[in-house]
């Protein structure tokens, strides 16, 4: 077997160059695109890749948050300076919303979450736009099921996942050829782990909210995991709140997110922290997908990001 | 130095040994997380009893390949050294599912096929082999695994190596010779020999651990002065005009206007697929065969003196060329075929059958075209691995030589010399899917 000799682009620089490939090829295949923008940390990365795409021009799509009204208030300051600096279009779907029509019934009692109903929300936003293709920022190492999507993804026109029946997706030909009302996801991110994306964050220098940072929060303790107290906490017996040094490896809703125990107050901590961990991020941190062996597996095949 | 990212195959059933293979890479390369290790402990228990621990489930993704024990579609598993990052496409052995042993294969480095010392050289092992080189994965590493269940012989070892040479000679051979290189060890998964660990049980084998030869494996990249530049235009980047589709519809106030510098910019993005490209070169745009030179490459981190692949990248060239998405800039001198119609190899990944006079969406590189399949030249039996003459129409998981014509003219190479531009899929007009996965073999004007 023969060795190389020739010094390459390093794997952050290979993951980047594949997942601007993918937004290009979106952006020129598919009338109306739209960008998932949270303000999380793998959003956070897909904005960057954009720039990388498509400046010096504005992007070739908007960006569209689903605000399940449950968000961390330092995410959605953070989401709204970003969008400005960019001076890119921010379209905001809210699951209060959809609630107040009636689309969804809010859960009730102290696990209630809004994480389910933000299906329903995000395929009425889709519909109501009429956006053909929507870049999320999933990555195959997060889930098993999600080691299971391909990069451009097909749903139908419930919005529907089928993995049992994927179009093949060979070398980087994507087949992005839709009927009226059905869409396409799109994941540029499908090949990096969480470290590529802190060590790409850290590279790029790349501001991300402070709730990835350790600081001192008022928490309770469920299940195993730190979650936040704020304002509709209801606490189950034997719970109290209290104050501890947190930090967190995800952003959702305040609901179901859990923060983790850590002193890491930089991205290089936040590095060093991640590369040592022995759990992984949706483990440690997300009551969304211990519901069930297959509990994201479902929650996809209904159409969730 | 390589590429620090190395993509690999492997084939086969849950039960077969590969899964235990992943399991034992990414457990042994402290890759597998403890609520993930305690998620397989509590599926072990449940299958197979108290105190069990099956690395196997750690590949396992569906519901329905849980409940069958098979892989049906490929999945992506990350693991990295200090050497190295990989990423593993993990795919299914059967032959039912042979359309997603070749999606994996498309973009891999290196196959890691798998022979159990027991059974001896499998079909399903011959088949993984097979695609590897028709897919023109240049590196094949062979695993004799389960070598404790033959009591570590070196004489099984040997004549397992001399059985698969043999086949092996004969995929190097054929129409179109590819250069697949093939290293061959003995392995036990299960124990861990020879996975990332040098094995105690065999010390006649002198060769390294599987992990330390995925390390050291050469990739495509590693010689991009070797290969002709190919850049197919994906995408033009023209901020006046963007900015101007934008305020279309959109309040004043909610456009920014362009810098006075922007307004002025046109650049051709794409990446690049093979070679390099350098500030200076004379280029050729295809398919008009116009020429110019290269006046800048720039990223948004700065312009570049010298780009090469897999770079993305954006162009600016010294003329003012009315250039668009599909077309492709090379070197002059090293300009690759501008053909409307071709033969190729391909893998049929459709229920519905192919019969020669259909029509298909053509995608090669960023460009699409409408394609009419005049003929199946012939079918390859995947038993023999012999070209035998055709049927009147192709099922899904064939693998045959068709010629075809385009409506466009195309800049084709032959898939022998270049995995990007030598590929193409066809895609049904109505149902919008996937139909096959196309390797041209020649190209005429």
């Amino acid at each position: 077997m023969s060795v190389a000799t020739r010094p390459q682009l390093s794997h952050l620089q290979a993951l980047e160059s594949e997942a601007v490939h993918v937004m290009r090829e979106v952006a020129a295949e598919f009338e109306k695109p739209v960008l998932l923008f949270s303000g999380g940390k793998d959003s956070i990365v897909l904005l960057r890749l954009a720039e990388k795409a498509f400046r010096p021009a504005p992007f070739p799509f908007p960006l569209m948050h689903v605000d399940t009204g449950h968000n961390f208030p330092e995410v959605i300051e953070f989401r709204d300076r970003r969008v400005a600096e960019l001076g890119e279009r921010l379209i905001v779907a809210s699951v209060q919303d959809s609630i107040d029509t009636g689309r969804v019934v809010e859960e009730t009692g102290p696990r209630a979450s809004r994480n389910r109903l933000q299906t329903v929300t995000l395929l009425d936003a889709i519909s109501e736009h009429g956006f053909d293709a929507a870049f999320g920022g999933a990555r195959r190492d997060e889930e098993r099921a999600r080691a299971k999507e391909r990069i451009m993804s097909f749903r139908d026109d419930f919005g529907q996942w089928d993995p049992k029946n994927q179009r093949p997706e060979l070398w980087n030909l994507y087949n992005g050829r839709i009927k009226k009302g059905e869409h396409v996801r799109v994941f540029p991110l499908s090949n990096w782990t969480e470290l590529d994306v802190w060590e790409y964050i850290d590279s790029e220098q790349l501001e991300v909210p402070s709730i990835y940072f350790a600081h001192q929060r008022e928490v309770f303790e469920r299940d195993g995991m730190l979650y936040a107290h704020h304002e509709g906490t209801q606490l189950i017996d034997g719970e109290e709140i209290f104050t501890e040094t947190v930090r967190y490896r995800t952003v959702g809703d305040m609901s179901c997110t859990g923060g983790v125990r850590s002193r890491a107050a930089t991205l290089e901590e936040v590095v060093l922290e991640i590369a040592a961990t022995r759990i992984t991020e949706r483990g440690e941190t997300r009551a969304d997908d211990r519901v069930t062996e297959a509990a994201m597996e479902d929650r996809k095949k209904a159409g969730y990001f | 130095m390589t590429l620090d990212l190395l993509r690999f195959t492997t084939a086969g059933s849950v039960d077969d040994g590969k899964s235990t293979l992943i399991g034992r890479l990414l457990f042994d390369s402290k890759q597998v997380f403890e609520d993930q290790l305690a998620q397989v402990a509590q599926a072990s228990e449940r299958r197979g009893g108290e105190g069990t621990l099956d690395l196997a489930l750690l590949t396992d993704g569906l519901r329905a390949e849980r409940e069958q024990g098979i892989t049906i579609d490929v999945a992506y598993r990350y693991f990295a050294t200090a050497k190295r990052r990989f990423i593993i496409a993990d795919c299914p052995g059967h032959r039912q599912y042979t359309r997603n042993m070749v999606t994996g294969a498309s973009t891999a480095d290196v196959a890691v096929v798998l022979i159990d010392a027991r059974k001896g050289v499998q079909e399903q092992s011959k088949r993984h082999a097979f695609i590897s080189a028709l897919l023109g994965i240049p590196q094949m590493v062979v695993a004799i695994n389960k070598m404790d269940l033959v009591e570590h012989s070196q004489a099984r070892y040997e004549e397992l190596v001399n059985e698969f040479e043999a086949f092996a000679r004969k995929l190097r051979g054929g129409k179109n010779p590819r250069r697949t290189e093939t290293s061959y060890l003995p392995m036990s998964a299960l124990n861990g020999d020879n996975v990332v660990e040098r094995s105690a049980a065999m010390p006649w084998y002198d060769g390294p651990p599987l992990l330390e030869l995925l390390e050291q494996v050469e990739v495509a990249y590693d010689h991009p002065d070797e290969k002709p530049a190919r850049f197919p235009v994906q995408w033009v980047i023209r901020p006046a005009a963007a900015a101007a589709a934008r305020a279309n519809g959109n309040p004043p106030s909610a456009v920014p206007a362009p810098a006075r510098a922007e307004i002025d910019y046109r650049g051709y993005s794409g990446q690049l697929a093979s070679g390099a490209l350098r500030v200076g070169d004379e280029v050729a745009v295809l398919p008009s065969g116009a020429r110019t030179r290269i006046a800048g490459i720039d990223t948004y981190d700065g312009p570049l003196e010298e780009a090469m692949a897999p770079m993305s990248l954006t162009l600016r060239l010294q003329d003012e060329l009315d250039i668009s998405r599909g077309e492709l800039i090379c070197h002059p001198d090293e300009a690759p075929a501008v053909a409307r119609e071709l033969t190729a190899d391909v893998c049929w990944m459709s229920e519905q059958p192919l019969r020669p006079g259909s029509r298909y969406v053509l995608k090669h590189t960023s460009r699409t075209a409408t394609a009419i399949v005049d003929a199946i030249e012939d079918i390859i039996d995947v038993h023999t691995l012999e070209r035998v003459a055709p049927p009147e129409e192709l099922e899904l998981n064939d693998i045959a030589r068709v010629r075809l014509h385009t409506s466009a003219p195309l800049a084709l190479d032959p898939y022998a010399s270049n995995r990007r531009t030598g590929s193409f899929i066809l895609i049904d007009e109505s149902s919008n899917e996937t139909a096959a996965a196309g390797m041209i073999a020649s190209a005429a004007a």
